[in-house]
């Protein structure tokens, strides 16, 4: 039969097609192998921590203030830092950043600056001051939505000048002038409150973007429906938009938390502390913190071999708190996912 | 000539005079003047994008919500202009429910969905709430399918029944008019002919504007027609008329299926 154009048989391949299949196997062996790639480099990376660091973490570990610089004892003040730290972070971010998002995603227009400034100039009588104002808020948008991109882009370690410049020097200094007669530094020096709110800077793009995308995700035909009954914009986000949204704010949310939990550049000026023997009393005092800790404990230690050991433990209960965090994000989003397909 | 001339002269419901609609430089419909009368089934005809969905939308300002929308002309309802800007939105919708084309129940309960309309206009008793739903959902021909499970997650009726929930939905406030954009198009036959039954029966409390692609359906639902075109009102008059006896030679062709 040789090269018969008419030819069917199914078993004999073509040449051509024979290459476009060597192609087709060739991506997906390289496809396959990036995973397994990026597998191992995860197992090897915690499986070193979980080796050497799981067993060192102890009781005493856990719930004792470091001694014998730094080698002995646990890291208690640092878990109770990093906790508080974490706390007031979400407390600040988490409301900003939604309700930036929320009001970028559903107040401001869909349309970019130019389309909007074209139908402003085309249109007369009474509909041209609304337009001009769809123009105003569209080069809002455009302007946030750009100054949270490159938010995101700002390295952490800027945040904490920033931080430092701005929290400590600035608003911290107005405040002592204000309250401290006796000219007393309280606020004009790092503390958990400035270090929270610099992390909190840092996540904010993390949280606005997540809620955006979650607020897509809503059918434009539920907010139609609810429009239609005589919702007004506003009931119709609070009853219909979040709920709808609610399990991807969370996942976003939480994944913006844990990212911000292992972060050391933005509080290393703002707050934390190299040693305390004691636990933070409030917003104005210094803290001790896991990431930073193990910092300390890799280039500060006066004896390396000594310390190794509680190295291995603290990036162990480091990573294990993360992972804590992120598995309460995914189980909250199963639930609240339940609770909506059931009609709750 | 807005009125056909069949028409004994009570008073529409509706009355729309030179009314125009654009979307930024799009001119989509044009001088549309008709009359509908209270407590009778409207039908809208026309092939894809005729504006007839648009028009349906001028009815309770759901264009409003779109950008670079415009209205010129007046549309009112019991003599009211409702482009007026003294005109409450909120208010309006009220009055002028609708059902869309894809059934869109919220993913809450079924009691919820025919709660909602209530509970935003700060309804709160429960006993009030209790029973305009049972009400609601009897008067949608669906509170013997759904008594038992009101408190199940809407999304678990079928699509039919999905559908006569947002009619019930829409029926909770007690609106005055019932626009209904194309309500059928995504169900089976046997779900469709519960939807015109219902809409038979609705019509004796409820002045019931309908747009469908589908002539048979108007042909069995509706009191009068109306033939769109090209964002135009090209023939309006009793639905017997303008199937047996058009005088438009466009709706004649249409009705028969020459194009569409």
């Amino acid at each position: 039969m040789g090269s018969d154009p008419f030819d069917t048989t199914l078993t004999r391949i073509p040449r051509s097609r024979r290459r476009r299949r060597y192609g087709e196997m060739v991506s997906v062996g390289l496809l396959g192998f990036s995973v397994v790639l990026i597998l191992a480099i995860l197992a090897v990376i915690l499986g070193d921590v979980i080796y050497l660091g799981a067993g060192h973490v102890t009781w005493t570990f856990l719930s004792e203030s470091p001694r014998q610089g730094l080698a002995e004892g646990g890291i208690y003040p640092a878990i109770i830092g990093t906790t508080f730290l974490v706390l007031l972070m979400t407390i600040a971010a988490v409301p900003l950043g939604v309700a930036t998002a929320v009001y970028l995603h559903e107040y401001t227009p869909k349309e970019t600056p130019q389309q909007t400034w074209k139908r402003f100039r085309n249109t007369e009588g009474k509909e041209r001051g609304k337009e001009l104002g769809t123009f105003i808020l569209s080069v809002l948008a455009r302007v946030t939505r750009s100054a949270v991109a490159n938010l995101a882009g700002v390295p952490s370690i800027v945040f904490g000048l920033f931080g430092l410049g701005f929290f400590i020097q600035f608003v911290g200094g107005a405040m002592d002038a204000a309250t401290q007669p006796e000219g007393e530094i309280v606020w004009g020096q790092g503390n958990l409150l400035w270090a929270a709110m610099t992390l909190a800077l840092l996540t904010l793009p993390t949280v606005i973007v997540a809620t955006e995308e979650a607020l897509r995700t809503v059918p434009a035909e539920l907010r139609a429906g609810s429009i239609a009954l005589g919702a007004t914009r506003w009931e119709t986000i609070r009853r219909i938009v979040l709920p709808g949204a609610l399990p991807g704010i969370l996942t976003g949310g939480i994944l913006a938390i844990s990212r911000g939990a292992g972060e050391v550049a933005p509080i290393l000026f703002t707050g934390a502390a190299y040693y305390l023997p004691y636990l933070p009393q409030d917003l104005s005092s210094q803290f001790m913190h896991l990431g930073y800790h193990v910092l300390i404990l890799s280039t500060q230690s006066p004896d390396v071999e000594a310390t190794t050991p509680v190295l291995y433990g603290t990036v162990f209960v480091l990573l294990l708190l993360t992972f804590l965090l992120n598995l309460t994000g995914v189980l909250i989003r199963a639930r609240t996912r339940a609770k909506i397909h059931s009609g709750g | 000539m807005p009125t056909p001339r069949s028409e004994p002269a009570a008073k529409p419901k509706i009355e729309v005079r030179d009314f125009n609609f654009y979307y930024g430089d799009l001119h989509v419909l044009h001088d549309i003047a008709m009359d509908i009368p209270e407590k009778q089934v409207t039908a809208f005809i026309g092939p894809s994008g005729c504006g007839k969905s648009t028009f349906i939308r001028s009815i309770n300002r759901m264009n409003d919500i779109i950008p670079g929308a415009r209205a010129r002309g007046r549309v009112t309802l019991d003599d009211q202009d409702l482009y007026a800007p003294s005109v409450d939105v909120v208010a309006l919708r009220r009055k002028v429910g609708m059902v869309f084309q894809k059934s869109n129940p919220f993913p809450k309960s079924v009691y919820e969905n025919v709660a909602y309309g209530l509970r935003i206009g700060g309804v709160h008793g429960r006993r009030l709430l209790d029973e305009v739903v049972e009400r609601s959902l009897q008067r949608a021909a669906l509170w013997e399918e759904v008594k038992d499970r009101l408190s199940s997650s809407a999304l678990s009726l079928s699509g039919g029944q999905q559908q006569r929930l947002c009619i019930a939905r829409a029926l909770a406030v007690d609106p005055e008019v019932l626009l209904m954009d194309e309500p059928a198009s995504a169900l089976d036959p046997i779900a469709t002919q519960k939807i015109e039954e219902l809409i038979y029966e609705l019509k004796s409390n409820y002045t019931i504007v309908i747009v469908t692609h589908n002539m048979q359906q108007a042909a069995r639902v509706s009191d009068r027609t109306a033939f769109f075109m090209l964002g135009k009102l090209v023939e309006y008059d009793l639905t017997n008329t303008i199937f047996m006896n058009p005088k438009q030679k466009l709706t004649e062709d249409y009705i028969t299926g020459r194009f569409g």
